[in-house]
């Protein structure tokens, strides 16, 4: 069977499955973000915080990801749907960019803007985000960026645990040994991979700052 | 003015750092009414930390600061510092903001009106001789002496009182220095700031001082008027009076 009459013949499989890669990752992403940057920010204010944090997120990072999906089998109601697992897991491993992302931009943020800022009587909210978040936004945004590229390849092998999503299509195009059935779950993810990397990336460039002064 | 309470004043202020370093070792002075005071010293001399505990930026570790009368403990720091103008010499401009927005930070977190923003940031454009047509401009288009008048703008915003400058000339070429220096002074005439300004540069100290306080090692060594401090037998003063090869001829006023 050849690539594209496999395609023409499963188009509903294929973009069924694309939406459900699609929706893992996004809403795993979603949810690292809104873990991740507070967290950033937290040992931005308490330094003393800053290496356990990191060192928290880098092991998560190293541990192998059907590793991980096996360790979060047993976790009451995460457990009970291989959906929940994957989106768990894939958040896990979005950490590490995002908080050390969001830690990096905001302590870039050029020393005197700070200093005057507090001089001119900021409180440290208005600091955060008048001065602080802005400032950092496109390094932030980096970030989102690599954890997003990331989540859309390791997204595939949540379907080991029945997640579904464009791994599905891998997994049986390996157990039948067809190229075809492979492509037709590796190309749509490698172009959602790539788009997404394309449109942060324009992004980010629009975000970056002025020199700073 | 000698008759009319201190605006700032320093009464046996000590700091030291987390470490243990001494930086400033009880020192007392006042700062009058609508003068200039400058804190002249080398670089390390604790001038600039002297500054940042007057708007808490740090906080002192034994004496007691009061400003108008009140111990900064008892200020709320952030209304403290809105009370108090502050200038750097690396500005420290929002880079994402134009310079009206800069000019207007304080105004606006104060919730003034949007047209009395406007109106107030027109104003100080004019007075610190600011071409209007740069005010939708960002910092990184501006030159450095521009930038800086945005920086004594920004400062004189809400209109405090109270001013700490931290070498906000130091940055500039000399010719640029000089044009600064001249228009604070004839600024400071009309506005009658109380005024603490740091630098080591002695010309700018007789340029500008009501008076001089000499710091070295965070001690005080002398705190004179402008033409005692050349007169001073003071042998540090007279070592700076000599490196610097000043005399009274260099001072100027306007």
């Amino acid at each position: 069977m050849n690539f594209w009459s496999f395609v023409a013949r499963n188009r509903f499989e294929i973009a069924t499955l694309t939406l459900e890669h699609l929706w893992i990752v996004a809403f795993s992403t979603l949810l690292a973000m809104v873990v991740g940057i507070p967290l950033g920010i937290l040992i931005t204010r308490k330094r003393s915080l800053h290496k356990p944090v990191i060192a928290a997120a880098n092991i998560i990072q190293t541990v192998p990801s059907l590793a991980l999906f096996g360790f979060l089998l047993p976790a009451p109601w995460i457990g009970e749907r291989a959906e929940r697992l994957a989106i768990l897991a894939l958040m896990l491993y979005a950490l590490l960019p995002l908080i050390r992302n969001t830690y990096v931009g905001i302590t870039g943020v050029d020393r005197a803007t700070v200093e005057a800022a507090r001089g001119m009587g900021l409180t440290d909210w208005q600091l955060l985000y008048k001065v602080e978040l802005p400032l950092a936004a496109s390094v932030i945004l980096a970030g989102i960026r690599v954890a997003l590229v990331i989540s859309i390849g390791l997204a595939t092998i949540a379907a080991a645990i029945g997640a579904g999503g464009l791994g599905e299509l891998i997994f049986r195009g390996l157990a039948m040994v067809n190229n075809a059935v492979i492509l037709a779950g590796a190309i749509p993810a490698a172009a959602m991979a790539l788009l997404a990397d394309t449109v942060l990336g324009w992004l980010e460039k629009r975000l970056a700052p002025q020199r700073t002064v | 003015m000698a008759s009319s309470a201190p605006t700032v004043e320093f009464s046996n202020v000590s700091f030291v750092l987390p470490d243990g370093r001494p930086i400033l070792q009880d020192l007392n002075f006042e700062v009058q009414p609508g003068e200039i005071l400058v804190l002249l010293g080398r670089s390390g001399s604790g001038k600039t930390t002297a500054l940042k505990l007057v708007n808490r930026l740090l906080e002192l570790s034994s004496g007691q600061l009061r400003v108008e009368g009140r111990s900064t403990k008892d200020w709320n720091p952030i209304e403290l510092r809105r009370h108090i103008g502050y200038a750097i010499q690396d500005v420290g401009l929002f880079p994402h903001y134009t310079v009206a927005r800069n000019i207007a930070l304080v105004p606006s977190i104060q919730d003034w009106p949007k047209q009395r923003i406007e109106a107030r940031v027109q104003e100080l454009m004019g007075l610190v001789e600011l071409d209007l047509e740069i005010a939708s401009r960002y910092p990184h288009q501006l030159s450095g002496g521009q930038r800086q008048r945005v920086g004594v703008a920004r400062a004189l915003a809400a209109d405090p009182p109270i001013l700490l400058m931290d070498e906000p000339f130091g940055a500039l070429d000399p010719l640029t220095r000089a044009d600064l220096q001249r228009e604070f002074l004839s600024l400071q005439q009309q506005l009658r700031k109380t005024v603490l300004f740091v630098t080591h540069d002695l010309h700018e100290a007789l340029r500008l001082g009501t008076r001089i306080a000499l710091l070295e090692e965070g001690s005080l060594i002398s705190l004179t008027s402008w033409d005692e401090f050349l007169s001073s037998s003071e042998p540090l003063v007279k070592q700076y009076v000599e490196a610097f090869g000043a005399t009274d001829r260099q001072r100027e006023k306007p």
